[in-house]
């Protein structure tokens, strides 16, 4: 039961999931290269990654959650999903305090799209996983610790 | 099978006239197994536990730890509570039968007059007189079931499976029965229990798109009460455990999945509500504090043997938190009491199993005997005379994990070794036989492989401090449940109560400082990578040489890290 939907998709002809949404018209492709923020993705620290957004210091709001593992399973592929309930919300960033490079995703949400979204990150340690929202013009942000641990030794 | 009491009390009679070995204060014994087994029936709704019994099918010694430490909000607070500080906060009466079962107090010579402790014969006597007092109740097992022997091992679980089925096992949850190959695991469900045990677990979901790959819960109805079972394996299973074995399923503690799971549980209709986790208890206990509507958490894989649940209270109400212990030696007995669509009142108690209190199960024996037969001559092999005690668990070391170090390093030709921090692992009494059996009750996996790296000082300092991280964070959500790496040739010092990063202190070999860039001979075993496959001759082959070889082990002296700021910390008594 657990493979069908994987198999299916598999059998569609190897266009995987974003293949088929291109191809059912869903995404374009300029959509993709609109407004790549060249600064914001090669920010090497917190401040510069805010600066990048001039989002100054966001305030903590507990309208932005993050779904994420406690300790990843694997730190190659680690899921992390954010769902703003904040207004009018415009933006959402997915930053990775250790990385080498902060800024792991910016989603831009036209008008009226559902305020949760979700992708795969790449973490070479434990390190707090940052979600900064652009809602009405105003940036907030939540974050949660993610642990990237060796493995072995469980009871 | 039922049995009521007098049928019991008959069967105990004819088993020590049949010789059953008793020590001769027999007729206290036999009092105190009257007391112990005698559990007035109450309420409507029974269930019974057992967790992390680790495939030990015949009665065995096990040594309850002298170190289990709690930090943070967890000091002193159950499960974190050792030896004498532990009888007096549940109210046992030291020198007891009870005191026995649930600390080290004098173990030696307490296991001396009591013996020895579980064995499904004697685990299926017990469950079938409280099924016989309790209509209707069910029996649910936690985990870590199919592994921990040479026979699990080498039947691939199977008699474990088959066991389970004898002993009338209805719901379980996973942990190290994952070990065996997701393949493995699905076969034994679709299979061997289908239509008899179901596989619960709330928190396994495929990796791609997140399909359940279990019934995150069952409902059964018991004397007219629908009761919910919601399952929650081991959250950290593919990260403790090899990866490969399970690449598909995605574990994780999954919090607001299991309110859902609970809500939705309500909303069909159930009026007592249950999880059967194998969270580690710290876990159990801070999911009690989050996650609402659930009545009792069933608790296993710390292997703590909590005499009384722990009551927690939630933005919905209170949870019941329990934990069985390990290895075969607890039996939970649940009653509650069901009124009005809602429980009403409620009895625990975590019921010791004493093989010589509880006269094996016919049925039961014969069928063990079977699956033993073509293995026995292997089994029964002996390697060495013990002229300590050995056992396992404990925070920091063990004098079976001792034993495995010291050989480790002999065998291997290493200057340290780790040996992983499991919970599981029998205990032998001084002067015992080290049979194989024995031997493979510490270490039989199913990725068993020694290794022998060459480890710079910083990556030494890089294991330790990731692995105590996982045994002294702070947030339990953050720990994995198991001890701290078992090590050999190295001194340290720790500080549970650092942050990460900053509790391993002071490392030493032989009087000389350990230097961050040099590079060490490291033995161990049990690596969970796939590249480490087939890395080297399995443990138990290892360390079965070098008991060959010493034919007497001498008492063990444990290398103990030297702890700081744990003075007067009820989790501690050495």
């Amino acid at each position: 039961m657990n493979h069908q939907r994987r198999d299916t998709l598999k059998a569609g002809g190897g266009l995987g999931v974003l293949g088929l949404l291109a191809a059912a018209g869903m995404i374009k492709p300029e959509m993709a290269n609109a407004a790549w923020n060249q600064t914001a993705f090669e920010a090497k620290n917190m401040d510069a990654a805010f600066a990048a957004f001039s989002a100054g210091k966001p305030a903590e709001s507990a309208d932005v959650v993050i779904t994420a593992p406690d300790i990843a399973e694997n730190g190659a592929v680690v899921p992390v999903g954010v769902v703003s309930k904040l207004p009018k919300t415009e933006q959402i960033v997915i930053m990775i305090e250790k990385n080498p490079n902060m800024v792991a995703a910016t989603f831009n949400l036209p008008e009226g799209t559902v305020a949760d979204v979700q992708t795969r990150v790449k973490m070479g340690q434990t390190s707090d996983v940052y979600a900064m929202v652009k809602a009405d013009g105003k940036f907030y942000m939540a974050k949660k610790e993610v642990k990237v641990t060796l493995g072995g030794c469980g009871g | 099978m039922s049995m009521n009491r007098r049928e019991f009390m008959q069967m105990l009679a004819v088993a020590a006239a049949g010789g059953m070995t008793l020590h001769s204060n027999f007729a206290r014994a036999e009092k105190a197994a009257e007391a112990l087994y005698d559990l007035p029936p109450f309420g409507n709704v029974s269930l019974l536990h057992m967790t992390d019994c680790h495939a030990q099918l015949l009665p065995i010694y096990f040594r309850e730890p002298n170190v289990n430490l709690g930090v943070g909000s967890m000091r002193g607070n159950a499960p974190h509570i050792v030896g004498e500080g532990f009888l007096k906060h549940f109210g046992i009466k030291p020198g007891s039968l009870e005191a026995h079962a649930f600390t080290y107090l004098d173990f030696v010579e307490a296991a001396r007059t009591y013996g020895k402790v579980g064995g499904f014969a004697h685990l299926a006597t017990l469950v079938r007189k409280m099924k016989a007092s309790r209509p209707g109740a069910l029996l649910l097992d936690g985990g870590d079931t199919w592994q921990g022997s040479g026979t699990a091992l080498w039947t691939n679980a199977q008699d474990m499976v088959d066991a389970c089925k004898l002993l009338g096992v209805d719901v379980m949850t996973l942990h190290w029965e994952s070990s065996y190959g997701a393949d493995r695991v699905k076969e034994i469900e679709e299979k061997d229990f289908a239509g008899k045990i179901d596989i619960v677990a709330q928190n396994v979901k495929t990796t791609d798109f997140e399909d359940p790959v279990f019934k995150p819960y069952v409902i059964k109805n018991i004397n007219g009460v629908p009761v919910a079972i919601v399952g929650q394996a081991f959250p950290y299973t593919p990260i403790a455990n090899p990866r490969w074995q399970t690449p598909d399923w995605s574990f994780g503690i999954r919090d607001e999945e299991m309110q859902q799971a609970v809500d939705a549980a309500r909303a069909e209709g159930a009026q007592v509500v249950v999880v059967l986790s194998h969270n580690g208890m710290d876990v159990d206990l801070k999911m009690a504090s989050r996650v609402t509507g659930i009545d009792a958490i069933f608790g296993g894989h710390t292997h703590d043997g909590m005499p009384a649940p722990t009551v927690v209270e939630n933005a919905g109400g209170k949870t019941l938190v329990t934990n069985a212990g390990s290895n075969g030696k607890f039996l939970g007995v649940m009653d509650f009491d069901v009124r009005n669509g809602k429980v009403a009142d409620f009895r625990y108690k975590l019921l010791p199993v004493f093989s010589n209190l509880l006269p094996a199960d016919p049925e039961m024996a014969a069928f063990i005997d079977r699956t033993r037969a073509p293995f026995l001559e292997k089994l029964t092999e002996k390697l060495a005379v013990t002229e300590g005690l050995l056992y396992r668990r404990g925070n920091f070391n063990g004098s079976w994990d001792q034993l495995i170090v010291d050989a480790l390093i002999a065998e291997k030709d290493a200057e340290i070794a780790f040996s992983p921090g499991f919970r599981w692992g029998t205990s032998l009494l001084p002067g015992d036989t080290i049979t194989m059996e024995h031997l493979l009750d510490q270490t039989a996996i199913t990725y068993p492989w020694t290794t022998l790296t060459e480890m710079s000082g910083e990556m030494i300092k890089t294991v330790l401090e990731d692995v105590a991280d996982n045994l002294f964070n702070p947030d339990p959500y953050y720990q994995q449940g198991g001890d701290m790496v078992r090590v050999g040739g190295l001194q340290y010092t720790c500080d549970p109560n650092a942050a990460m990063g900053k509790r391993i202190d002071n490392m030493m070999l032989k009087g000389k400082r350990i230097e961050p860039n040099k590079t060490y001979k490291v033995a161990g075993w049990a690596p969970v990578s796939e590249e480490a496959k087939d890395s080297g001759p399995a443990v138990w082959d290892v360390v079965a040489n070098y008991l060959r070889s010493q034919k007497v082990i001498t008492q063990r002296t444990l290398n103990l890290p030297t702890l700081k700021g744990m003075d007067g910390n009820p989790g501690v008594a050495i």
